[in-house]
């Protein structure tokens, strides 16, 4: 699916990240975690090619990025759902519209992807806000509509970085529920997270390994949470 | 990329409602955008009049005033009667002229008549004698003429009127030119104004351009999106402009005969469908400019 291969990365002053390998097998459940300003977003922002690696390799299913065009990127990132840390959505339209954008950008909106995305809004609890326009969503509401924008493709991968940050331990677990019900499917799933009591839970439902940036490396954390 | 044919502009026109509603409207650039396009297609309206009437009045002058010639034959009273028959002799042998004849006395004093008044005793006094020639299609050459006469007729002056019609007609070029390059200047100038507006629109709008990049809008579909509101608008106020500047010279005041130039400001029969060209002409400057600023624009973005 994703592939790194001794990938590092700078923003021009030293290296933020080093000598990074990593495969993210079909199906599996990935936590990051590390402490702020590390690295997460960066390293994720490589996985769905809005950054090229200083040196190294990523290749998304199969290719390597650098060899491809924009389309390419575009076409790649219809199979890859992203919840951005700055989640950031079209203001002028309502948060329907915008959960089901994905789909308008790439032909897709159907009727019977209506039905879809009803049920999807219901599950994140954003049914009755539907209609809102995004800048009068909650903190929480925005990272909810944000995950539903990411899933509505049925991608092959999901990359959400902090998705949780926002919100109450009862709805984290819904989310959680969402995302550990979509690995079943067979998604790939990798979770940037602080949130450790996030993280136990999952490991009850799931075969989930914890990843951890520290010092430039991706280390695999042990089972010492 | 692919040759577009009709269906492609329908559905172009028509548009695909959805990737219209991804871009917020905006007010003020979009009647900005409507008002210079309606202005510039009126200065069109008027370049291109100047020079369709200025290429007619040349054409004219070269045409009419080609095709007849004056002969002057200034001689002692004794003689201008058998220096004329001479003169009208030579003319008729010559090759390209149609006919030649010698204008009567009345026909001399009403061409005096408005120098003189009508009481000019024509007959009394040394006036030249003058001889109308008029030319075929092929024409004669002058120059042959002129030495035949000076043999033949040594009291005559040909007056072929290529003297003070070729400034004419070199500057009724000139104006039909400047008409030309006011109507490139103008379009080039909305190009500009288009490209501005649209850069300006690309630059207000990076958040939505960003969102649509990161769920995996292709660059062409938010082009579009761009593209298709800068020249629809285009065209309309380009349409908007020529139906104004259309009117403005119909309702030109046309004076006959005094103002000659400044009435020939129009168009004739078929000509007034030739404005009709400046709004998609507008539109596809507007489409070409668009495309190349979100492009370029687009390029840049992660
Ligand atoms: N565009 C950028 N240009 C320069 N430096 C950047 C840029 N983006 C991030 N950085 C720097 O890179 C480092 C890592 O940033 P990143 O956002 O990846 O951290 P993070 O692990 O996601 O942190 P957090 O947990 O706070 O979200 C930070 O020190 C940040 O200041
Ligand atoms: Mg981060």
């Amino acid at each position: 699916m994703i592939e790194l291969e001794n990938v590092a990365m700078s923003y021009g002053g030293g290296e933020l990240l080093s000598d990074i390998s990593l495969q993210l097998a079909p199906g599996s459940f990935h936590f990051l975690t590390g402490p702020s300003g590390s690295g997460k977003t960066t390293f994720l922002k490589l996985c769905y090619a809005a950054l090229t690696p200083t040196s190294g390799q990523v290749r998304l299913f199969d290719r390597d990025v650098r060899a491809m065009d924009r389309d390419d990127i575009a076409l790649a990132r219809r199979r890859i759902g992203v919840v951005h840390q700055d989640v950031q959505f079209l203001d002028h339209l309502p948060v329907a519209d915008n959960v089901a954008l994905p789909l308008t950008v790439s032909g897709r909106d159907t009727l019977d992807e209506t039905v879809n995305l009803r049920e999807l809004l219901n599950w994140v609890g954003l049914k009755s806000r539907a209609d809102a326009l995004p800048p009068e969503l909650s903190g929480g509401e925005r990272q909810r509509a944000a995950l539903a924008r990411a899933v509505i493709m049925s991608p092959d991968v999901i990359l959400a970085d902090e998705p949780t940050g926002n919100i109450d331990w009862d709805m984290s677990q819904r989310l959680l529920q969402l995302l550990v019900e979509l690995n079943r499917m067979g998604k790939t799933i990798m979770i940037a997270t602080h949130d450790l009591n996030l993280i136990r839970a999952a490991k009850g439902q799931v075969q989930a390994r914890v990843l951890r940036i520290a010092g430039r490396r991706l280390q695999l954390a042990g089972a010492d949470l | 990329m692919k040759r577009p044919d009709f269906t492609q502009v329908a559905e172009f026109v028509v548009g695909d409602a959805q990737a219209d509603r991804m871009v917020p409207p905006t007010g003020i650039t979009a009647r900005l955008t409507l008002l210079s396009a309606a202005a510039m297609a009126f200065l069109a309206v008027f370049a291109l009049a100047l020079s369709v009437a200025t290429g007619r009045m040349a054409e004219r002058w070269g045409d009419e005033l080609a095709r007849s010639s004056t002969l002057r034959i200034s001689a002692p009273a004794d003689q201008i009667d058998a220096q004329t028959q001479a003169a009208l002799r030579v003319l008729e042998q010559t090759p390209g002229i149609a006919s030649a004849r010698a204008l009567t006395d009345e026909e001399q004093r009403s061409l005096l008549e408005p120098w003189f008044g009508p009481d000019l005793p024509v007959e009394t006094l040394p006036i030249p004698q003058l001889i109308e020639v008029i030319e075929d299609g092929a024409g004669y050459d002058a120059q042959g003429l002129r030495l035949r006469l000076s043999a033949e007729v040594p009291g005559a002056v040909l007056d072929d009127h290529t003297r003070w019609r070729q400034p004419l007609v070199t500057a009724a070029g000139r104006l039909r030119l400047l008409g030309w390059v006011s109507i490139v200047l103008i379009f080039g100038t909305m190009a500009a104004m288009i490209t501005l507006a649209a850069n300006a629109a690309l630059a207000a709008n990076a958040q939505v351009i960003a969102v649509l990049r990161l769920v995996g809008a292709r660059d062409s579909y938010i082009a579009k999106a761009f593209v298709r509101r800068y020249t629809l608008r285009t065209l309309g106020g380009a349409a908007f402009g020529v139906v104004a500047g259309l009117v403005a010279i119909l309702l030109l005041p046309s004076a006959q005969t005094a103002g000659g130039f400044l009435t020939g400001l129009g168009f004739q029969g078929a000509g007034w469908l030739l404005p009709l060209v400046i709004p998609p002409l507008a539109a596809a400057v507007a489409f070409v400019a668009t495309h190349l600023a979100a492009t370029r624009t687009l390029k840049e973005l992660p």
